[in-house]
């Protein structure tokens, strides 16, 4: 019977989603349980009371056992809840500081006020910077997506001559560090007018540009996708541009979310490209540069530093609740690309 | 070295297995480079043959040819027109026009000025200036090596595409005398139109990625590996208003690479500290991350939703809010401190420098940094690892268990052969990551603190100072030094690129991969 129960169990186990996995797994009942069942089952034949008694007893010890080790587990995972989270809380409350603005020896406010918020709207360009960043987010999500995903079916469903030295040939660009190259990018968007006040525009074309190596991921996923869909479309005439628009994507859901998703968040972290092109131009900085830039040097941070953490959360609430509302799309892609290397 | 059967294998004693893998693993180093060696001479002979093949090709479609096709020799796309062919033959057309007329007028000049990368300096000279109705001392400028050298390759990479479009010009038109002869009819407009959406779609989704991928990938790495043979930098900025940069073959690599002399190789020390960090940050994040997974997967342990959202959490901030906001808790005024010394833990005068001052030990930012990287990290790999643990086969934990095996045993037979199996490509791409970990070493420390022993060519670099850091350092620091940045990145590659090699040769997921499926 028990056999039976997982057998089932394994089969159906793949095509759940990542929380009902959880709940099988909670539900399922405990290993020893399975095997003192085992056992009874074959030593009804027997009837040996002995046999009976071992299990039982073996079944308290590791109970005390298990009761220890969880106990232990629930320590480790409070404490590390707390190390985990400890900054962000921080950070919280150091934004509603309002008797000193710049970094005390403490963390829980004497005085609490919105103070520093107030003044991240009214006395920086945060909105403009948040405008910018969110710009760049829209943009860069629609047009990475649609180049990482052509790259990615191109290569998964294709099979053209020179392939194979295509993904050896990104491979190997792959492994220049991104940064050799900043110098000569600037030149270039500053000769086309892309850089300081306009330097979104410059930060679209260079994420963008160059999103199409980033294919590892989606590839893996389409590769799961079978291939006789595509066959037994073709067999009923439809060209291979309805076949990527009409069957292919419905079934890709999942990685277009992924895609957009790690596409839109990525130019609210971005830091380094987006402060070389903006150089210095208030005006163009995403809001990673702008609240950097608050606290860059010793003397800015004595009067900036409560108002870069407002920023701080400001910028984290969105985002966070973003991520979080498409969490499971995320995890989904994260662990595929980690399988499939 | 005697390579043994798998039943001679099985009857060595554990330390003889160990022995026996690194000995045929080290005997196997000159095989591969000798592969390795012939690889590539197959590759160059492939390419030699290919274009031999393609300049026969060629004659003997001029010798066998139509004059429809001769005259497409000269006027690109005239054989295409002819043949009814008349968008593709007006697009050749064009590509030869645009190419003459940019090679007259423009490309010429600039390939001209690559051997030298210019030679006219700026001059002051007394111009007449209608708004001040006076002449004015005015700048002229000279050559300009950073445009010569730009344009002087992309000049080059038409030049290529030219005679691509040249040749593939000419097939057509041979393919196209076949078809004739064979009694069919050629490819119409209308039929190439569609195709596009069609069995050329690939073609039509690859293209702009590609162009992307060229422009801002290729051509830029090629400029940089040839300014690592300049001495462009901060005195030669080569822009028209100051000195022009040349040539100077090796050098820089000579001023990067030279250890003789008494000085601290500084190269050396920081390529070993980013390899020290690379694999600490790898594996301290790989293990720990596993082990967190590992209990919240536990069965029994209840609220494994919550555990896992307080993590993940902390990947949804962005990680430059949270590395400033960590490194100002750690700074010397910061909050670590502030409570240290409230607890009468630390006084005034020592207040413990986290992030490291100038001619004390190092290790202290060091082991900060690699710390707080497990902080970081901890989060991503509980979430991939969560999946994997998952998919491994519960009644192997079953069976062990009734063979009477430990925890540790089941981990170390089980669960971690498994992972590293499944998990092996990821860590090789995380390591490579860790290499070029800029983010992290830049928001806590930004490479500091000074080292004064870490100079090279005037510039100074930090104690955690990665190669990447140093790299963004000499690229955008106050004094450029773009031609060491050049070197730097070439030897990142060089490093990143042999140890991909090594580590994908010995990955287990490539050797035995029926193990686990």
């Amino acid at each position: 019977m028990m056999n039976e129960y997982k057998g089932q169990d394994i089969l159906e186990f793949n095509y759940l989603s990542e929380e009902e996995r959880h709940d099988v797994i909670d539900l399922m009942p405990p290993a020893d349980y399975c095997a003192q069942e085992q056992v009874t089952a074959e030593s009804v034949k027997e009837s040996a009371t002995a046999v009976e008694f071992k299990p039982a007893k073996r079944h308290m010890g590791q109970k005390i056992k298990n009761r220890i080790s969880n106990t232990i587990i629930y320590v480790v995972l409070c404490l590390m809840s707390i190390i985990w989270l400890i900054p962000f809380v921080c950070i919280l409350l150091e934004s509603f500081r309002v008797e000193s603005t710049s970094q005390v020896g403490y963390i829980i406010p004497k005085e609490w006020g919105f103070d520093n918020y107030i003044n991240l709207f009214t006395k920086t360009k945060f909105l403009r910077w948040m405008g910018n960043t969110f710009f760049l987010g829209l943009a860069v999500s629609v047009l990475q997506t649609a180049f990482v995903l052509s790259m990615s079916y191109v290569l998964s469903r294709f099979k053209f001559r020179g392939r194979k030295s295509l993904m050896n040939l990104m491979l190997i660009l792959g492994m220049f560090p991104g940064f050799l190259t900043l110098i000569l990018i600037y030149n270039l968007l500053n000769g086309w007018g892309m850089t300081g006040e306009n330097s979104v525009f410059g930060l679209i074309l260079v994420y963008v540009a160059s999103s199409g190596m980033g294919y590892y991921v989606s590839k893996g996923f389409f590769d799961t996708i079978s291939k006789s869909l595509d066959e037994a479309a073709r067999i009923d005439g439809a060209t291979r541009f309805q076949i990527f628009y009409k069957i292919i994507m419905p079934l890709a859901k999942p990685i277009v979310i992924y895609t957009i998703l790690t596409a839109f968040m990525a130019p609210w972290g971005d830091f380094v490209m987006a402060k070389y092109i903006a150089h210095n131009s208030s005006a163009g900085f995403n809001v990673a540069v702008g609240l950097q830039n608050l606290i860059a040097t010793e003397e800015s941070k004595a009067t900036n530093y409560t108002m870069f953490c407002a920023g701080g959360v400001v910028v984290a609430v969105p985002i966070t609740v973003l991520f979080m509302l498409l969490q499971k799309y995320y995890v989904a892609g994260v662990t595929g690309g980690a399988v499939k290397g | 070295m005697k390579q043994l059967d798998t039943l001679s294998y099985l009857k060595l004693s554990k330390i003889q297995k160990i022995g026996y893998k690194l000995a045929s693993f080290f005997c196997a180093i000159p095989k591969w480079f000798v592969g390795l060696f012939l690889k590539l001479w197959g590759f160059i002979k492939a390419i030699g043959l290919k274009i031999a093949d393609t300049c026969v090709d060629i004659v003997k479609t001029f010798k066998n040819g139509s004059w429809k096709t001769r005259v497409s020799f000269l006027v690109m796309g005239f054989g295409s027109v002819m043949f009814g062919q008349w968008l593709r033959g007006l697009l050749f057309f064009a590509f030869e026009v645009v190419f003459i007329i940019y090679m007259i007028f423009a490309g010429a000049h600039w390939l001209s000025q690559l051997g030298t990368l210019g030679t006219k300096l700026p001059t002051t000279e007394d111009v007449y200036n209608p708004v001040f109705d006076d002449t004015v001392e005015t700048t002229i400028p000279g050559d300009s090596s950073f445009k010569i050298l730009l344009y002087s390759l992309l000049t080059i990479f038409f030049i290529i595409a030219f005679i691509y479009t040249w040749r593939v010009n000419i097939k057509q038109c041979r393919i196209n005398e076949e078809i004739l002869a064979s009694g069919r009819k050629v490819k119409s407009t209308k039929e190439d139109m569609k195709a596009v959406l069609d069995d050329q779609f690939h073609k039509t989704l690859l293209s702009l990625p590609l162009i992307g991928i060229l422009v801002f990938t290729v051509m830029p790495i090629i400029f940089m590996i040839l300014v690592a043979f300049t001495n462009y930098d901060a005195s030669h900025p080569g822009n028209g208003y100051a000195n022009l940069f040349t040539w100077v073959g090796f050098e820089n690599f000579n001023l990067l690479l030279d250890f003789g002399g008494g000085k601290t190789f500084a190269f050396g020390e920081i390529l070993a500290w980013t390899l020290i960090w690379a694999f600490f940050a790898t594996f301290t994040n790989y293990f720990l991350g596993m082990f967190v997974a590992m209990m919240i997967n536990k069965k029994g342990i209840r609220l494994k939703k919550v555990w896992r959202t307080i993590l993940v959490i902390t990947i949804a901030i962005p990680q430059f809010i949270s590395l400033l906001y960590v490194s100002n808790l750690f700074a010397d005024n910061g909050v670590v401190n502030g409570i240290l010394l409230k607890l009468n833990i630390i006084d005034k005068e020592h207040i413990i420098h986290f992030w490291g001052e100038t001619g004390q030990n190092p290790w202290l930012p060091r082991m900060m940094v690699i710390l707080i990287n497990i902080w970081v990290g901890i989060p991503y790999l509980m979430l991939i690892t969560t999946g994997i643990l998952m998919n491994i086969p519960q009644d192997l934990y079953e069976q062990s268990r009734i063979d009477g095996a430990n925890a540790w045993q089941q981990y170390t037979k089980i669960t971690l052969p498994y992972m590293l199996f499944v998990t092996g490509p990821y860590l090789l791409t995380s390591f490579v990551g860790n290499i070029n970990n800029f983010n992290i070493i830049y928001l806590l420390t930004g490479g500091g603190p000074d080292n004064p022993k870490l100079i090279v060519d005037g510039t100074i670099a930090g104690d955690t100072d990665l190669l990447i850091t140093w790299l963004f350092d000499l690229t955008t620091g106050a004094s450029a030094n773009y031609k060491l940045s050049s070197v730097i990145g070439i030897l990142i590659f060089l490093v990143v690129a042999i140890i991909s090699l090594v580590v994908y040769n010995i990955l287990p997921s490539n050797r035995r991969e029926g193990d686990f499926s």
